[in-house]
């Protein structure tokens, strides 16, 4: 399923986001959320910046409004990169879809 | 304006990789001794009180007061916390403190004699994965061996139904052994049962050695646990019985641990990035070092972050003093295969620093079969220790050992 630029996400429940020393990392708690079991993800600052908005509030348009005022990259670059991201976590089931 | 950096927006790792680069933080691991209460009763334990020792249990650890440790250690960057004990299931609060603990972004290792896990403890495990394998300690092969060391009827029974819904839910686990005079007999039948029962197909860990009462409780159980160690000779030569693995193990640790010790009384990890909080609140280096003066009061003062920044650093200041130990310990370059330690020390004799004549024989013993020694000869005696573990390490590498 492709993430939808009109609806808005949030940290799925069953994560457990850390800061532990410098490093922002993302910690499965149940099963089936990621791909292997000992696994947990880390955010580089520019996937910090994308994670702290997914607060239910905002849309993924939103979102990259939002990055297009704070990053130099041109604005289809940033909406590729966000829709990239995303996906990605959405696929690992590390954010979710709010109504 | 930043630039955007996509290339690395997230990065999978495992807890293994991470814990790497965590070594020299303040907080990677804590082992959380939940009861020294437990279900068996096995002669050789080093620690186990009756299931139903009600003052123990009325001076245990409260939930909360777990759950504030545990919330402590995690705000303090710590990755991994060990349940142990005694028999960490005995607590009926096991499940909520498990969940809290995972909730937290801790990954949990159970130390368990697997009796006490029940289908829904195992659903649990699979819902909730603990993120490492669950450790179970098995003490012998047969239901009459099995039970002549736990002294409880009915306990391989229990084992065996815990084992099943563990498998049943597919969760991870591995197996150790303990070697004791009842289970040597058995011992080349466990490893290959031990083998074809854990997924990965990994051998099973073996416990040769065997520590006095932890908590210096009983003349008489420590005789017992005395007369159940194995001779020398036979400890050596069972734990170099897997001559391949073995050469490739020593050829590692004699390059990177073997050479005088000197006078400092720590030379392991204890205390550096990893901790251990007993039952009843005291907070040790290490799991086995619970000398009064050596542990911090962390029920009392709420302060793990004070106990891993200033007091376990200044036990690692402390030189020995016995002359017996300043003699043959400090100088001997054997020493990195003898398990006498502070903690072991404690135990046997009540002091940090007593040569402890067992292990002594141990390391001699292994050290003749390495050939890092001829028959008679004293690891604190020899000269020229350095050509010698360049010799034997030469030795390994080409597979002549």
């Amino acid at each position: 399923m492709k993430v939808d630029l009109s609806k808005k996400y949030i940290p799925s429940p069953d994560i457990v986001v850390r800061h532990i020393e410098g490093e922002t990392i993302i910690i499965p708690i149940t099963a089936g959320i990621g791909d292997l079991e000992d696994a947990l993800f880390t955010l580089n600052p520019t996937g910090l910046a994308v994670w702290e908005k997914l607060d239910g509030q905002n849309s993924v348009a939103d979102i990259i409004e939002a990055l297009l005022k704070e990053y130099t990259a041109s604005p289809g670059q940033i909406e590729r990169d966000v829709l990239g991201l995303l996906e990605e976590l959405y696929q690992k089931k590390l954010i979710v879809e709010v109504d | 304006m930043n630039n955007l950096k996509k290339d690395t927006f997230t990065q999978v790792k495992s807890f293994q990789e991470k814990l790497l680069g965590l070594k020299k933080s303040l907080l990677w691991w804590v082992t959380a001794e939940l009861t020294e209460r437990c279900n068996f009763n096995c002669r050789h334990c080093y620690i186990n009180r009756p299931a139903g020792d009600q003052l123990a249990r009325q001076q245990e650890l409260k939930t909360e007061e777990w759950k504030e440790f545990l919330q402590e250690a995690a705000s303090l960057g710590c990755l991994t916390v060990r349940f142990t004990g005694g028999e960490p299931l005995l607590r009926e609060d096991f499940e909520e403190i498990y969940q809290f603990t995972r909730r937290l972004g801790m990954r949990v290792s159970l130390s368990t004699n697997a009796s006490l896990i029940t289908s829904p403890l195992a659903a649990l495990f699979k819902k909730i994965p603990p993120l490492e394998e669950i450790e179970i300690t098995i003490y012998g092969l047969s239901e009459r061996t099995y039970e002549e060391v736990t002294r409880v009827v009915g306990s391989y029974q229990a084992m065996q139904a815990g084992l099943a819904y563990l498998r049943e839910n597919k969760i991870r686990f591995s197996l150790r052994g303990i070697v004791l005079p009842a289970t040597l007999p058995e011992l080349d039948r466990f490893k290959k049962w031990a083998q074809e029962m854990d997924a990965s197909g990994a051998p099973p860990a073996l416990v040769f050695s065997l520590d006095l009462r932890a908590r210096r409780d009983s003349e008489q159980r420590n005789q017992e646990i005395a007369r159940l160690r194995l001779p020398p000779e036979k400890y050596v030569q069972l734990i170099a019985q897997e001559r391949e693995l073995y050469n490739q193990t020593m050829k590692e640790f004699v390059h990177r641990f073997l050479g005088p010790r000197g006078t400092k009384l720590f030379t392991c990890g204890a205390g550096q990035g990893i901790a251990a909080l007993d039952s009843y609140g005291q907070l040790q280096p290490c799991l086995l070092l619970r000398h009064p003066r050596l542990v911090y009061p962390w029920r009392q003062e709420r302060n793990l972050k004070k106990a891993m920044m200033d007091f376990f650093p200044s036990l690692r200041e402390m030189e020995a003093e016995n002359d017996e130990y300043l003699k043959k310990c400090a100088r001997c370059f054997i020493s990195g295969l003898c398990e006498q330690c502070p903690a072991r020390s404690w135990m046997e004799s009540g002091t940090l620093d007593t040569p402890i004549d067992y292990y002594c024989q141990v390391a001699h013993a292994q050290a003749r079969q390495l050939g890092l020694l001829s028959p008679g000869e004293k690891g604190w005696q020899v000269k020229d220790w350095s050509r010698r573990l360049k010799k034997v390490e030469n030795l390994l590498t080409s597979g002549v050992k």
